[in-house]
């Protein structure tokens, strides 16, 4: 078992006919993912070919569902459109939507994310500007190289996508339960707190890592979640402890304002919740292969 | 990107918000034309994107042009905590009756937006909310429906506003919030909101944050960028589709995904405190794919830092594998050759992840002198921290 993503999810991908979107069928079939067909107004009826795989192109998320029973849809489409995307996915009411995107206007994600409010959060959003989730050995809904680690029993969750591989790559053979990669962006569908909360309550998880890095207060929210209802032990690492203020360092949410969202105050608040924090992804690594050993 | 004052009190100008007569000068002839089309008592006020600029002496009352020429020449230049004025606005003054606080911001905790407004204003948001904080309205604004005429009754109610002041409060804040949506900004802030008195409210000041995102429905928003203030290497860099941005240490730092530049910067500052305190010299983010070009774009940009003394590669091969990268890198220093680029700074290169093997023996086989491979990231924050130290 798994959060939010499993061996029997049937993905769909919106940009399917796109490069991203294409290459990473490929890659996610690879993995094993039930990938069941994709999405493009103009390219509806056609069906594209991947290494042996035919999938059927429909012209909206509501038509691939009613024909393929898909319950994930991966978002790949450029920022100008991804707006329309995202909110053509919650009119499906797919249970979940990840948003590969990177570089759409905040005021797009924030409308989105009211609209799904609005119609009462039918869809869960993973994104956007994020690498999306795998479940190791079940299912790939993104751009996560799955096959760097194993199945397994720690839970994984972050805001940077090449320091969730890192991670996964030297815990590999301790294996992950599920990977989540939330995104680097200012608002985004689903936040650490989620995260936590459903690694808590699968019963295929028995530890969590938590990577986050400056920028809001997202972690230390986290820290106030875990401190009150998680049982299960958490291991954190946050990235920019030398960031300076003011600049955007590569995320658009990573950004020092003032004095709130430095790393030196998320790692306080995650370490009076019980957290142990490495300072380097490497002890990061290092204090989960202990706790699980 | 944050405006300055005379660039917000511009966009506000445009979008139908009152503000106050005047116009921007960078030398003080300039400010003698402006002061003299605008007649009587002016106000000359340094243009630089940091607070406290009053108490530093950059802002100034000119009962006539003479005495704006007089104030204008004395600011110019002026350095305001670190930051050097090379721009004054001059506007007419305005009898201040009353100061409030209005501002639209992204509230990224409740993934919406937040209206704060306060009858105190004039001095920091933050500071009224401590000392009195019920004079403080925050207001959370769905942001599928925005601020039309019955939200903004509510948000004027909510923080109390005059009765006399209501309705044109009402106006400004249905405007502002058009301003703040058209122009994908993340902050509208107007600090002060003033009833003159004659009764009429204005927006005395102007601090707007656009949205870098949306540049793309934005092409004028380009022309607002300070391309005197920005750092040529930032500025190289963005040209080429790099993110990268200027630090002030001795390494110079490439690396593939945010997080793990974010990452790298902290690793290798850890392992400077034992070399003399070297430092990171930047942060670049050459993205996940890593190519050939892409990575010669890089080292040509990081390269050509003065300051830098030694490269630290930190590449984790996941979607790219890491003999992809190594060819990548390899191919980058031979284009730099061709480019005419002489390389004689130290590069040491960690390679971590997908076909790692392979990439590290495709950089054995180069044998470039240049590039040394180290294949933990901690032991190559290392080795880099001290080649910076030992060449500078």
């Amino acid at each position: 078992m798994a959060i939010w993503l499993t061996k029997d999810s049937k993905v769909i991908v919106q940009g399917i006919t796109g490069s991203e979107g294409s290459k990473h069928t490929r890659r996610m079939l690879a993995a094993g993912t039930h990938v069941v067909g994709g999405t493009n107004p103009r390219k509806a009826g056609q069906t594209v070919d991947f290494d042996g795989t035919a999938l059927p192109v429909f012209a909206t998320v509501a038509d691939a569902m009613k024909e393929t029973g898909a319950d994930v849809t991966v978002i790949f489409v450029p920022p100008a459109f991804a707006k329309a995307a995202v909110i053509e996915a919650i009119d499906a009411e797919i249970p979940l939507a990840v948003v590969i995107t990177e570089g759409i206007p905040v005021h797009d994600t924030a409308s989105s994310w009211a609209y799904n409010v609005g119609k009462g959060q039918k869809t869960r959003i993973i994104g956007p500007n994020c690498p999306g989730i795998a479940s190791p050995g079940a299912a790939n809904a993104g751009i996560i190289p799955a096959d760097i680690t194993g199945a397994g029993r720690i839970g994984l969750v972050s805001k940077s996508g090449t320091l969730t591989y890192q991670m996964m790559y030297e815990l590999s053979d301790i294996g992950f339960s599920t990977c989540v990669g939330i995104g680097g962006d200012p608002v985004i569908g689903t936040t650490h707190i989620d995260a936590l909360a459903a690694f808590q309550d699968d019963p295929d998880t028995d530890a969590i890592v938590m990577i986050g890095e400056i920028g809001g207060d997202a972690e230390e929210r986290a820290a106030e979640f875990i401190k009150a209802n998680v049982t299960k032990p958490v291991v954190g690492y946050i990235a920019g402890f030398t960031a300076p203020p003011g600049k955007t360092m590569g995320h658009a949410g990573a950004i020092i304002s003032g004095s709130s969202g430095t790393a030196e105050a998320k790692k306080v608040a995650l370490e009076a919740a019980g957290v142990k924090v490495g300072k380097t992804p490497s002890e990061t690594a290092r204090l989960m292969r202990e706790l699980m050993s | 990107m944050d405006l300055y004052e005379y660039q917000g009190r511009e966009l506000f100008d445009r979008h139908g918000l009152p503000v106050l007569a005047g116009g921007v000068a960078t030398t003080p002839e300039e400010a003698r034309a402006i002061a003299e089309r605008l007649g009587g008592r002016v106000v000359v006020k340094a243009q630089v994107k940091v607070g406290g600029r009053g108490k530093a002496g950059g802002v100034k009352l000119a009962d006539d042009a003479g005495e704006a020429v007089a104030h204008a020449t004395n600011i110019l230049g002026m350095d305001i905590k670190g930051h050097t004025v090379h721009k004054v606005m001059l506007t007419v003054t305005a009898d201040i009756a009353e100061e409030y606080y209005f501002s639209y911001l992204l509230d990224r905790a409740n993934r919406t937006f937040l209206c704060i407004a306060s009858v105190a204003g004039g001095m920091e948001i933050e500071q009224v909310a401590e000392e009195s904080p019920d004079k403080v309205a925050k207001v959370a604004i769905d942001a599928s429906v925005g601020v039309n005429e019955a939200k903004a009754r509510e948000i004027v109610a909510h923080a109390a506003f005059p009765a006399d002041v209501a309705d044109q409060v009402v106006d400004i804040a249905v405007k502002l919030w058009e301003t703040f949506v058209s122009e994908d900004a993340t902050l509208v802030e107007v600090n002060p909101l003033a009833k003159t008195d004659s009764g009429q409210v204005l927006c005395l000041d102007a601090k707007v944050t656009l949205d870098a995102n949306a540049t793309f429905r934005h092409p004028e928003h380009e022309e607002l960028v300070d391309q005197a203030a920005v750092d040529p290497l930032e500025q190289r860099a963005k040209e080429k589709d790099l993110n990268y941005v200027k630090l002030d240490g001795e390494v110079g730092i490439i690396g593939n995904g945010a997080g793990l530049v974010m990452s790298t910067l902290d690793v290798v500052a850890y392992a400077g405190e034992e070399y003399g305190g070297v430092k990171p010299a930047n942060f670049l983010d050459i993205g996940g794919g890593a190519s050939a070009a892409v990575m010669a774009n890089g080292l040509e940009i990081v390269l050509s830092d003065p300051s830098v003394k030694s490269v630290f590669v930190n590449v984790f091969g996941g979607i790219t594998a890491c003999d992809e990268v190594a060819n990548g890198i390899v191919h980058a220093l031979g284009l730099l050759e061709q480019r005419g680029e002489r390389v004689t700074k130290p590069l040491v290169v960690r390679l971590d992840g997908n076909n790692a093997e392979a990439g590290r023996a495709i950089l054995d086989g180069a044998a470039n002198a240049l590039v040394e491979r180290v294949d933990t990231m901690d032991g190559a924050a290392k080795r880099a921290a001290e080649l910076a130290a030992a060449g500078v």
